[in-house]
C-alpha cells in the first residue's frame, strides 16, 4: 500500500515526495536528521503545481535522502505490498489511484524503479529543464525532480505545468516553457536495445523487455540492439559524484539549527557526533565514507576528476547513438521484485541497480518508466518518451 | 654575531566587494546591521536553496582583474571548499580554487614588481560573536555571503614597507574602480601574511608561517616584525621553523601557533555544481576595459603637468577620485589650478574637521565652489567669509548659490573708504604703544595693528587694503 509520511489536503490530488519541501509542513528527506524541520518555503514545483490549482495530498515516503532503491529503508519503515514485496510509496498511491500523479526526485533511479515495478509511468526529465528549488540536496549535478502518474498524458500534462526556467536556479534552462506535445510519430521510429543492461538483468526482466520490444515493433517502430560498453564506468563514476555531492550537502545537519538534535551530550563535539550517529542511517553513512575519501587531497584527480572526465566521455558515447535513434530501451531494475532486505548490504545493492538507471543522472538526458521497463532519449527529447509511451500504452501493453 | 637575514612575504588579501546585495542572494551587504537581519534562506544555507550569481559580483571582479593586468578567465567556474565551523551554514564555502577568475598579474609599487598569482571570488563567513561573560557563541549570518575577492600575491616581498605599500596600491586602485571601500578597520579588507626567512645569499625559500587575524596596517608592521624575529631567533639557535598557521593577537603584539601542516585541514574542493560554468564574452570583456577609469598614478603625472601643480599636491588631490574630479570640475568652472589644490588640500579638510565631517560624505557642487574660490582669492569676498561660506557649503544645510549667500549675508566686500578710515584711525588712536614700535622701526608691529583693524571690519575689507591703509595712515 502507499504511504503518505504526511497529509496535507484530503482532496489533494498530488502526492510531493518527502525530498521536496511544501512549506510549513515537516519535510524529512526520510531521515531523523531533518525530523522536525519544517520549511519555511515550498520548492518551486509544489508551488507551480498550486499555482495551476492542483491541491497537495501529502508527501510521500522516500529512503533516507533518496539513496535507496525503493525506500526500503525510510525512517518511518518500508512500503511493502499485499505479497511483502518492496514497492516504492509514491507510485503506489499513484497505481492505486489515491492521487493523480506524484513528484519525486530522480538522483539514483528510486521512481523510475518504482515506477516500473508498480506499473505506473515516471519522467525524469533533461536536467535543468525543471527547477531544484526547494529541493532537499543529494547529488546536485545529476538529480531532477520527475513525475510519476498513471498514462503518459498524464505526466505530459503535469510535468508542462512544472517544467520552465526558475531564476532562483541557477542551473535552470532559458526556456520558459516546454510543449511535450510535439514529438515525432511513433511508426518510423528508431530504438536501440541496450545490450549491456538488458544482459545484466535478471532472466523475467529480460523477458519482460523482450516482449515490450516486440510490441514497440508491432506499432511500426524499428527496434536494433545497440552497445553501451561505457555502462558500468558511467555507473561507477556517477556512484562517485553521487556520494561526494551527498557527502558534501548533508554536511550542513549537525543538530544545532534545525532537526534532531541529540538528547545526549556534553559539549559542542558530542552534540555534532551525537546526532549524527543517532540521525542519519547506515546507508547515508557509507555514502559519506565514500564520497569523502573520493574527494580527499590525493584521490580527486584519481576519483572525483577521473568520474567527470567518464561523464563527458558517456555523454559523448550516448549522444552518438542519439544520432541514429529517437530512444534507448533498457530494463528499469534488474528484477521484477525485490524483498526486504539487511541495510548493512544497502551500499552494495544500491550501487550494483544503478547500474540501470545511473546514465540518465550522468547526463542530464532524460529516461521514462513505463510499461515496466525504461527508455532514455536525447536531451529536450521528452515528447519522443512520450510519444512511445503514450502508443504503447494504447496498444495495451500495460 | 650578525648574520644577515633576509625576509620573503607573500599575502593573501580579502577584499569586500560593495555590491549592494550579496553574492548568490538578494539580501542586503550593509555592514553593521542588528545581527542576523540581512539574512535569508539562501545565505543561512537552509536545505531547497540554490545560489544564483550576482552579475555585479562577476563585473566588479573582472574589473579588478584588469587592473591588476591578470589574464582574465574566459571560462570560469565556482568550487566547493568544505570546512565544517559553525560561521559557515551550508558548512563549504562558495569559491574558487581550480578556475579563479584571474590569474598571472602584477602590482607595481614605485621601481618594484610585486606579481600577483590569482585572483578568485568567494561568499564570506558570518562572524562569531563570543561572549565575554559566559561560555557561549552567537553566530551573526549578516556577513555570510558577502561578495569577497581573494588576491594571491608571489612571495615577492622583502620588508613591510613594501607590504604597506602594495595595500595601499590595492586600496587606491579598489577605491578608484569604486568596487570597494576597502576598510581594514570594518574587514573590508583583511591581509593574511606568509612569511618565511633566509641567510643573505640564500636562494631557496625557507619553511613559511601564515598569520591570520591581522586587523589594521598598523598591526600588520607589527606582525611581520614579531614573525620575522621569532623565526630568526629559532634558525639562529640551530632549530626549525614549523610550517603553521598562527593567530595574531594585536593586544599582545604576538602571535600564537593555531594549526600545524599535520593537522591543516583538507578543504575536498570540488566544482559547484549548483552554478553553471561562466563563459566571458569578448562583448562583457571589452566593457570592463573600457570602464577602468585613469588611476591614481597616471593621474597625478598628468595633474602635474596639465595644471603646473607641484608633485606633492598632485598626489594628495589624487589619493581619493572623488577629490581628484572635484579638482578637475572646479577648475572647469574658470577657478584657478593652484587655488583650487590649495582650497582642496588646506581649506577642505580644515573644515570638515571642524564640522567632523567625512570626506566620502561631501560633494559640494563644484560651480559654486569655483565661484567661491574665485570671489574669496580675488578679494571680493574676505578670506574669514569665503571660509564661512565653504563650511556652509560643506555643511548638511543643503545646496544654496554661493552668490545669493554672499549677497543675503553682506558679505561682499566693499572696501568703504569712509568706514576704512574711521576704523583704522580709531585703532591708531587706541594702541599708541604699536604705534611707536613702528615708528621706531619695528615695522612688524604693523601686523597687530592691522590685526586690529581687520577684528573691527569683521572682515568686510581685505588684508591688503587695509594694510596700504594702515601704512599710509602711519607715514603721515
Amino acid at each position: 500500500m502507499g504511504q503518505f509520511v504526511t497529509e496535507i489536503n484530503a482532496n489533494g490530488v498530488i502526492a510531493v515526495d518527502d525530498t521536496i519541501q511544501v512549506k510549513g509542513y515537516e519535510t524529512r528527506a526520510g531521515s531523523r536528521i531533518l525530523e522536525g524541520f519544517k520549511p519555511l518555503f515550498s520548492a518551486e514545483t509544489v508551488e507551480r503545481l498550486e499555482g495551476a490549482g492542483y491541491a497537495v495530498a501529502g508527501k510521500s515516503a522516500v529512503g533516507e535522502f533518496g539513496l535507496d532503491l525503493l525506500g526500503e529503508f525510510a525512517h518511518g519503515g518500508p512500503c511493502l505490498d499485499a505479497s511483502g514485496a518492496l514497492r516504492g510509496a509514491a507510485a503506489e498511491l499513484v497505481a492505486a489511484g489515491q492521487v493523480r500523479g506524484a513528484l519525486n526526485v530522480d538522483l539514483n533511479g528510486a521512481p523510475r524503479r518504482a515506477a516500473a515495478l508498480s506499473g505506473v509511468d515516471f519522467l525524469k526529465p533533461t536536467y535543468g529543464t525543471v527547477s531544484r528549488y526547494g529541493v532537499i540536496p543529494c547529488a546536485c549535478s545529476g538529480e531532477q525532480v520527475g513525475v510519476t502518474a498513471k498514462t503518459a498524458g498524464a505526466v505530459r500534462e503535469l510535468l508542462r505545468v512544472i517544467a520552465g526556467h526558475d531564476p532562483k536556479d541557477g542551473t535552470s534552462l532559458p526556456a520558459e516553457t516546454y510543449d511535450y506535445g510535439n514529438g515525432k510519430d511513433v511508426p518510423g521510429m528508431r530504438v536501440g536495445l541496450v545490450r549491456e543492461l538488458t544482459d545484466a538483468a535478471s532472466d523475467d526482466m529480460k523477458a519482460r523487455v523482450t516482449a515490450y520490444a516486440e510490441r514497440m515493433r508491432g506499432l511500426g517502430v524499428t527496434v536494433e540492439e545497440v552497445s553501451l560498453p561505457l555502462a558500468e564506468a558511467a555507473r561507477t563514476a556517477w556512484n562517485l559524484l553521487l556520494c561526494a555531492e551527498t557527502c558534501n550537502n548533508v554536511s550542513r545537519y549537525d543538530g544545532v539549527k534545525f532537526g534532531y538534535r541529540s538528547p545526549d551530550y556534553r559539549n559542542i563535539d558530542e552534540l555534532y557526533v551525537n546526532s549524527r550517529t543517532e540521525g542519519l542511517n547506515f546507508l547515508t553513512k557509507a555514502v559519506i565514507l565514500y564520497g569523502s575519501d573520493a574527494l580527499s587531497k590525493g584521490r580527486y584527480v584519481t576519483c572525483y576528476d577521473k568520474a567527470l572526465r567518464v561523464r563527458r566521455l558517456v555523454w559523448e558515447q550516448v549522444k552518438g547513438l542519439f544520432k541514429d535513434f529517437d530512444a534507448l530501451l533498457c530494463p528499469a531494475c534488474s528484477r521484477t521484485e525485490y524483498r526486504p532486505y539487511a541495510i548493512a548490504d544497502a551500499f552494495k545493492t544500491v550501487f550494483e541497480e544503478s547500474l540501470f538507471t545511473a546514465i540518465p543522472n550522468l547526463t542530464g538526458v532524460p529516461a521514462m518508466a513505463s510499461g515496466g521497463v525504461q527508455c532514455f532519449a536525447d536531451t529536450l527529447r521528452e515528447s519522443s518518451l512520450l510519444n512511445l509511451a503514450e502508443a504503447m500504452e494504447g496498444s495495451g501493453a500495460k | 654575531m650578525s648574520e644577515r637575514w633576509e625576509t620573503v612575504i607573500g599575502l593573501e588579501v580579502h577584499v569586500e566587494l560593495s555590491t549592494k546585495s550579496k553574492i548568490f542572494c538578494a539580501c542586503s551587504t550593509e555592514f553593521g546591521g542588528r545581527p542576523n537581519t540581512h539574512c535569508c534562506p539562501v545565505c543561512m544555507g537552509l536545505p531547497g536553496t540554490l545560489p544564483v550569481l550576482n552579475r555585479k559580483v562577476l563585473e566588479y571582479a573582472v574589473r579588478a582583474g584588469l587592473a591588476l593586468h591578470c589574464d582574465i578567465d574566459r571560462e570560469t567556474r565556482f568550487d566547493r571548499k568544505n570546512y565544517f565551523y559553525p560561521d559557515l551554514p551550508k558548512a563549504y564555502q562558495i569559491s574558487q580554487l581550480y578556475r579563479p577568475i584571474a590569474r598571472n598579474g602584477y602590482v607595481d609599487i614605485g621601481a618594484k614588481r610585486i606579481r600577483i598569482h590569482e585572483m578568485h571570488m568567494e561568499e564570506d563567513a558570518g562572524k562569531l560573536i563570543h561572549s565575554e561573560y559566559e561560555h557561549e557563541t552567537y553566530p551573526d549570518y549578516n556577513r555570510a555571503g558577502v561578495p569577497l575577492l581573494e588576491i594571491v600575491s608571489e612571495p615577492d616581498f622583502r620588508d613591510s614597507a613594501e607590504v604597506l605599500a602594495y595595500l595601499e596600491k590595492i586600496r587606491s586602485l579598489f577605491t578608484y574602480l569604486g568596487i570597494s571601500d576597502c576598510k581594514m578597520q570594518e574587514g573590508s579588507m583583511r591581509a593574511d601574511v606568509n612569511l618565511s626567512v633566509r641567510r643573505a645569499g640564500e636562494t631557496a625559500l625557507g619553511t613559511r608561517t601564515e598569520t591570520k587575524n591581522i586587523n589594521s596596517l598598523r598591526a600588520i608592521e607589527h606582525a611581520i616584525e614579531s614573525e620575522r624575529s621569532r623565526q630568526i631567533h629559532i634558525l639562529s639557535g640551530g632549530g626549525a621553523v614549523v610550517q603553521e598557521t598562527r593567530h595574531w593577537n594585536d593586544d599582545l603584539k604576538t602571535s600564537t601557533a593555531m594549526r600545524s601542516k599535520e593537522n591543516a585541514p583538507d578543504y575536498r574542493y570540488f566544482p559547484e555544481p549548483d552554478l553553471p560554468v561562466i563563459f566571458i564574452g569578448e562583448d562583457f570583456l571589452q566593457a570592463a576595459r573600457d570602464s577602468l577609469p585613469e588611476f591614481a598614478e597616471e593621474r597625478q603625472a598628468r595633474f602635474v603637468e596639465q595644471y603646473a601643480l607641484p608633485p606633492k599636491d598632485a598626489a594628495r588631490l589624487t589619493v581619493r577620485r572623488e577629490t581628484a574630479e572635484l579638482f578637475e570640475a572646479v577648475v572647469s568652472r574658470g577657478a584657478e589650478a593652484r587655488h583650487v589644490a590649495n582650497w582642496l588640500i588646506v581649506h577642505v579638510p580644515h573644515v570638515l574637521k571642524t564640522l567632523s565631517e567625512n570626506a566620502e560624505d561631501i560633494a559640494p557642487d563644484p560651480s559654486e565652489l569655483a565661484e567661491l574660490i574665485r570671489r574669496t582669492e580675488s578679494g571680493t569676498v574676505s578670506r574669514a567669509d569665503g571660509l564661512r561660506v565653504l563650511e556652509a557649503l560643506l555643511s548638511t544645510d543643503g545646496p544654496f548659490r554661493v552668490s545669493d549667500y554672499i549677497r543675503e549675508r553682506g558679505l561682499s566686500v566693499n572696501n568703504d573708504e569712509s568706514a576704512l578710515e574711521e576704523v583704522i584711525r580709531r585703532v591708531i588712536e587706541a594702541n599708541p604703544k604699536a604705534v611707536n614700535e613702528y615708528r621706531s622701526g619695528k615695522t612688524k608691529a604693523i601686523g597687530f595693528l592691522i590685526g586690529q583693524a581687520m577684528k573691527d571690519l569683521q572682515g568686510k575689507a581685505t588684508p591688503a587694503t587695509v594694510r596700504e591703509r594702515m601704512e599710509a595712515a602711519l607715514e603721515t
